[in-house]
């Protein structure tokens, strides 16, 4: 149903941590790799002139001029956020987008799903994407066919994403209990919601970029003070003495 | 966001086929006969064929029949209701005009009134959306509305048509000024999508992906910004100036249809506009306003 729970038992979700991704990637391909299974992610011209597929997860970059400290680069992964007031669940017509009740996990089911593209319309960070081929709406399903997994080690019961992440910027867990990892990971670091304006509720939470000090001097500063002397020197205090 | 054909027919020929049903429904005219079978037939037409229009839009229309589970939180399950509702309810009213059958008007009534809200179920379809700031207004469905009535009366002869197509008018620029605004009243950024905002002013050191995909095609189209500006004006002489002032000449039916073309087209045309200029939130994280 379409209907949104009024509270879910459990409210999985990631935790990103902004400050130690590296943009490397792997999240986007093992994410890919994992849910390539079964029907699949579909591509389009994958190894022609204009290729283009469908990914449930995406990495972007951005560069942040910070008021008196050195710029930096932020690598910023983006997808699915598990929303508590989600948006693309209310829109679907058919029932096919639905949140689960006992863990807050937001889903498509393939075989509902009309593919009229409302939902990925109502969602405000582009987390849904249109199977090309298939004509029905992929997302993040926050691997649930690994979280609950009993088949695989228990180690490997994480998304993918997290599993494979080498600097460990993405965190698994339980928001609705305070004492996981993730709850004090969020109350530690300030994690904070994506355009909450938008009375979405996100589950998933990102953790801003560390403070990195007071902005160093360029490496050329030296060099722009030079104190002259001899020859040099003079021509300094002569040149300085021309008008213009 | 995309304008894509199908849901510029659906809406325009859909809200045109249900407004003239709402007049016919209503017994603003009163057709007997053959005259009668083609009017309806006109109205039903619309209707159905922008219905049509619409399944080309999905990506699996096997399903489509799901769409009529929801109606208790999607507008979209709304309308596909609202729109079989009205379509069922005036068919004894068509039946009882072609043949004769002369069966009181209530059907009608009831009937006039499902399509008028058929069409506020299109308008909030895309009302409902917050991410898309220029279309989360009470103006939208209160647009559709106004393009129905007026091209409802337009095809109904009515000597109301006129002042309706001058409100459509009035209409389109309303929304046009309240939407211009609406991104950034809206006040979403760079800054609040990625909450970098919070150690300083981020902006795009390298794109997510350098092919296209869904969201880049569906939500981020740029187009039609270029030539928004002489499209307005086009929009609003097609669909309200021109064809109110022709029908205000003695032209009879001759009048009508040509009105009728011309109201058809500036429709169309703002209709396009309506989907082109539309800027989705989501295109803050590619460092498009669009």
């Amino acid at each position: 149903m379409t209907a949104l729970p009024q509270a879910t038992d459990k409210r999985l979700g990631l935790v990103i941590d902004l400050d130690t991704c590296v943009g490397c990637q792997a999240c986007v391909t093992a994410c890919k790799g994992w849910n390539d299974q079964g029907d699949g992610l579909s591509d389009q011209d994958a190894y022609g002139a204009d290729p283009s597929g469908t990914f449930l997860n995406r990495v972007h970059s951005y560069q942040v001029a910070v008021p008196d400290a050195p710029p930096q680069i932020v690598n910023f992964p983006r997808s699915c956020l598990h929303c508590e007031v989600a948006p693309c669940v209310t829109v679907c017509p058919t029932g096919a987008s639905y949140k689960r009740a006992e863990d807050g996990i937001v889903l498509v089911n393939p075989d509902t799903c009309i593919g009229c593209g409302l939902c990925a319309w109502a969602c405000p960070y582009g987390a849904r994407e249109l199977d090309a081929d298939q004509g029905v709406m992929k997302k993040c399903t926050l691997c649930v066919d690994r979280i609950y997994n009993q088949t695989l080690p228990e180690a490997d019961r994480e998304p993918a994403c997290v599993r494979t992440c080498p600097t460990n910027a993405r965190h698994f867990g339980d928001f609705a209990d305070p004492e996981s990892e993730v709850s004090r990971l969020v109350a530690a670091r300030g994690g904070y919601d994506l355009m909450p304006d938008m009375g979405t509720k996100p589950t998933n939470k990102y953790l801003p970029p560390r403070k990195k000090g007071p902005g160093e001097a360029s490496l050329l500063a030296p060099l722009l003070d030079i104190k002259t002397t001899g020859v040099a020197g003079w021509l300094d205090r002569m040149l300085g003495k021309l008008p213009g | 966001m995309n304008p894509a054909p199908s849901v510029i027919l659906f809406s325009t020929l859909s809200g045109l086929g249900f407004g003239f049903l709402a007049f016919l429904g209503a017994g603003a005219l009163v057709p007997s006969g053959w005259a009668a079978f083609f009017l309806w037939g006109l109205g039903y037409g619309l209707a159905v064929a922008g219905l049509l229009a619409a399944t080309f839009h999905l990506g699996n229309p096997k399903n489509g029949l799901l769409a009529f589970t929801q109606w208790r939180t999607s507008w979209l399950s709304r309308e596909a209701w609202a729109s079989v509702a009205t379509l069922v309810l005036l068919a004894p009213v068509a039946l009882s005009d072609w043949l004769g059958l002369c069966l009181p008007r209530g059907f009608g009534w009831v009937g006039a009134a499902l399509a008028l809200g058929t069409v506020v179920t299109t308008g909030m379809i895309y009302a409902q959306i917050k991410a898309v700031p220029r279309w989360h207004h009470w103006l939208t469905p209160v647009m559709f509305l106004g393009f129905a009535v007026a091209g409802g009366a337009m095809l109904a002869g009515s000597a109301l048509a006129p002042l309706a197509l001058v409100g459509v008018g009035a209409g389109l620029l309303a929304i046009w000024r309240v939407g211009d605004g609406a991104f950034r009243r809206a006040g979403q950024t760079m800054g609040s999508a990625t909450g970098l905002d919070r150690i300083g002013t981020p902006w795009v050191f390298e794109p997510a992906h350098t092919g296209g995909n869904y969201i880049r095609r569906e939500m981020i189209f740029v187009v039609g910004r270029k030539h928004a500006g002489k499209l307005r004006w086009i929009a609003l002489g097609l669909a309200s100036i021109l064809p109110a002032l022709v029908l205000l000449l003695p032209l009879g039916w001759l009048g009508v249809a040509l009105a009728a073309g011309l109201h058809l087209t500036g429709a169309l045309v703002a209709r396009w506009l309506f989907f082109a200029e539309a800027e989705h939130v989501v295109g803050l994280y590619y460092g498009a306003r669009g």
